[in-house]
Order: structure tokens, then sequence, then C-alpha cells
């Protein structure tokens, strides 16, 4: 009987080691985050970047997003019906982390489609259609140029914009920020700085709400 | 295996001078498994193939040779030995892969994390496989000295 205890206290001591290794390392990188994001503030936000909702909002969400990233389609139609509720208090800024292969193509046509005041609805479309071009294994990006074609772009401006310094540029400098704020993974959220340590849809909606009574009593 | 050593019946813990031995190698298998799991999932490092193929050999250890503990069964060194024999195997061949003595070619590690990768090292200097050898022939080392003082 006694060695069973043994086995069973020493199972008990490794797990409880595991737990408190789990706790020093997450908050440990949460540390690194919060300091990435501070030390790199300026990184957070370029005037380059699409904004969805008051350009003068209160509250900053910054959302790095990979248009072939399923949770970020998933969380698209909620960061946007937070904004649209938030009766111009709540911004969304769009930086790019293209994470999957194929990603960073369709970040350009998305480009391509703002210069021309589309971006929006191509946004929707290119996410709509996400499973048909977004196969992590075989992504099929070039796809979304059909997708968008009846939005009323002019394609073959589209086309050679897409390919174009400019976008190159954007997409240079959003990665090079998503590498100095450490997003490794998608979406990532930072509400007015704060980086979205605890992931999910209800902790978002709180940290804005913590932001928006912060800014109230400002 | 052979075939006339005298197997400790289940539940008896009388005649166990193999159990010490035996939860030393389980102790192994059990730091080896939770040392996995904090790497791939708190860490985040994604495990590549070879590292898959030796876990697939290492997380049933914990179990087999727990439950050998908890019944004083000897014979879960029998059952245990083919794991570790291929996770031992495995892991010999992804460190000369880490170390480049072996193209990695021969083993198509696909997307995802490259088992030639400098970045498998645990506090930038120790390769992860090589732990996982160290680990694999602890158990070996230690199964065999189960196996050895229960035939005494």
């Amino acid at each position: 009987m006694n060695r069973k205890w043994i086995v069973l206290g020493t199972a008990a001591a490794v797990v409880l080691a595991f737990v408190a290794g789990v706790a020093v390392f997450t908050n440990r990188a949460t540390q690194e985050v919060k300091q990435a994001a501070q030390t790199n503030n300026e990184a957070l936000v370029r005037p380059h970047s699409p904004v969805f909702g008051n350009p003068a909002a209160k509250v900053t969400i910054v959302e790095f997003f990979d248009p072939s990233c399923e949770t970020c389609r998933a969380f698209y139609p909620i960061v946007k019906s937070m904004v649209n509720a938030s009766f111009g208090q709540v911004r969304l800024v769009v930086r790019y982390a293209p994470l999957h292969p194929g990603s960073d193509t369709a970040v350009k046509i998305l480009e391509a489609a703002r210069l021309q005041g589309k971006y929006w609805e191509a946004l929707e479309r290119t996410l709509a259609a996400q499973p048909q071009w977004a196969s992590h294994d075989r992504p099929q990006p070039d796809m979304i140029w059909s997708l968008i074609s009846d939005v009323g772009l002019d394609m073959a401006r589209a086309r050679a914009d897409a390919d174009g310094p400019t976008i190159d540029q954007l997409l240079r400098q959003d990665i090079a920020d998503m590498q100095a704020l450490k997003v490794d993974r998608t979406p990532g959220f930072f509400v007015n700085g704060t980086p979205l340590r605890d992931f999910g849809e209800a902790q978002l909606k709180a940290l804005v709400e913590q932001e928006l009574k912060k800014s109230a009593t400002r | 295996m052979n075939e006339e050593q005298p197997i400790a019946p289940h539940g008896d813990g009388r005649n166990a001078a193999f159990w010490t031995p035996l939860f030393l190698a389980w102790l192994l298998a059990l730091l080896a498994t939770s040392g996995a799991l904090f790497l791939g999932e708190v860490m985040g490092k994604t495990p590549c193939v070879l590292c898959w193929y030796q876990r697939i050999a290492m997380f049933p250890l914990v179990l087999v040779l727990g439950m050998g503990l908890f019944t004083s069964d000897v014979r879960s060194v029998r059952y245990a030995l083919p794991l570790v024999g291929v996770g031992w195997g495995i892991a010999a061949y992804h460190l000369l892969v880490f170390w480049g003595v072996v193209s990695e070619g021969l083993v198509p590690c696909g997307k995802g994390s490259s088992c030639a990768d400098a970045d498998v090292q645990v506090a930038g200097v120790v390769p992860i496989p090589l732990l996982s050898l160290t680990a694999f022939s602890g158990i070996l080392v230690a199964l065999w000295m189960a196996r050895a003082r229960a035939t005494t």
C-alpha cells in the first residue's frame, strides 16, 4: 500500500510542478509581450493601415490579421459589431500578420482593392470564401481576384497595384511590427496598447469595456 | 524474455526487489512526458515528425510502468521494453539528423518545424533529441536492472 502512495505522491508532485511551471512561464511571457507593446508603442498603429469606425475614437483595437486564419474569420463579425455598437467610441485598425503560405498574396489583393476604395467589400468576400481558397497545404489566393471581380474595381490597375512597391512596403512594415510586438499567432489583439493575452471573445469585450471606462473618466 | 523467469503474481508486493528500478524508469518517463508537454503546449514549440514518434513511444510508458508499479507487476517491463527500444532508436536517429550526420532528406519533415532545426534546443545548448535519448537510455538501463533483480 505504501508503494502506491509513493507512486501517487510522485505523480501529484510532477503535476504540481508542471502547473507551477505553466504559471511562471505564462506570467513571464505576458510581461514580455506587455513590455514589447510598451517599448514599441509606435509599431502598433501606422498611418498606412485600414481603419474601421470613427478615426478619432477613444478606444483603438489593433488586430494583427491573417486572411487565411479561421479564427480571424470567426472574429471579423464580432469585432465589426463591437465597433458598430460603440457609437464611435471604438475603432479597429487592421494590421497584417501573414503567417500562412499564400496570405501575403491575399493581403496584397486586399490592399489593391483598398486603393480603389473597395477594401471592406473585398475583405468580406475574401473571408466568406476562405474555406475555398485558403486551404493551408494548397492555398489559392489568386482565386480572390475572381471573388472580387464584381465589386467595381479597375482590375488591370488593381493587379498592377498588388505587385507594386507601395503595397509591398506596407506589408513589410506590418511584418516587422508584428515581430517587434511578438505577435506569433492570429488574430493578435491590442486594445489601446494592451495585448489581449487570455484569448477569447469575452476577454476581448472585457478589455474594450475596461478601456472605455478609463476613457470616460479621463 | 526468459520463459522460466518467475513472474510476480498480480498484486504481489512481497518479493519486489525490482520495484525501485521500475520506479526510477517510471519517474524518468513521467519527467520526459511532462517536459515534452511543457515544451509543446506551454512554450509553443511545434513538435517535428521525429519528435512525435518519440512522444508516441514515451507517453504510454507512464501508464504501462505506472500500472506495473501500482500492482507490483514485473511483467510491465516486458510490455514497456519494445516501446523503449523503438523510442531509443528514433531518438538516436533524430540526434544524428540534428547534428547533420544524416541528411534530413531521409525523413520528409514536411512543413511545420524541421527536425534538424537549431531551435530544437533547451536553454540554447541542450538539443531536445539528446534529452530524449538520455531519457530513453536511462529507462532502458533501469528496466534492465528491474528485470535482472526480478529473476534473481
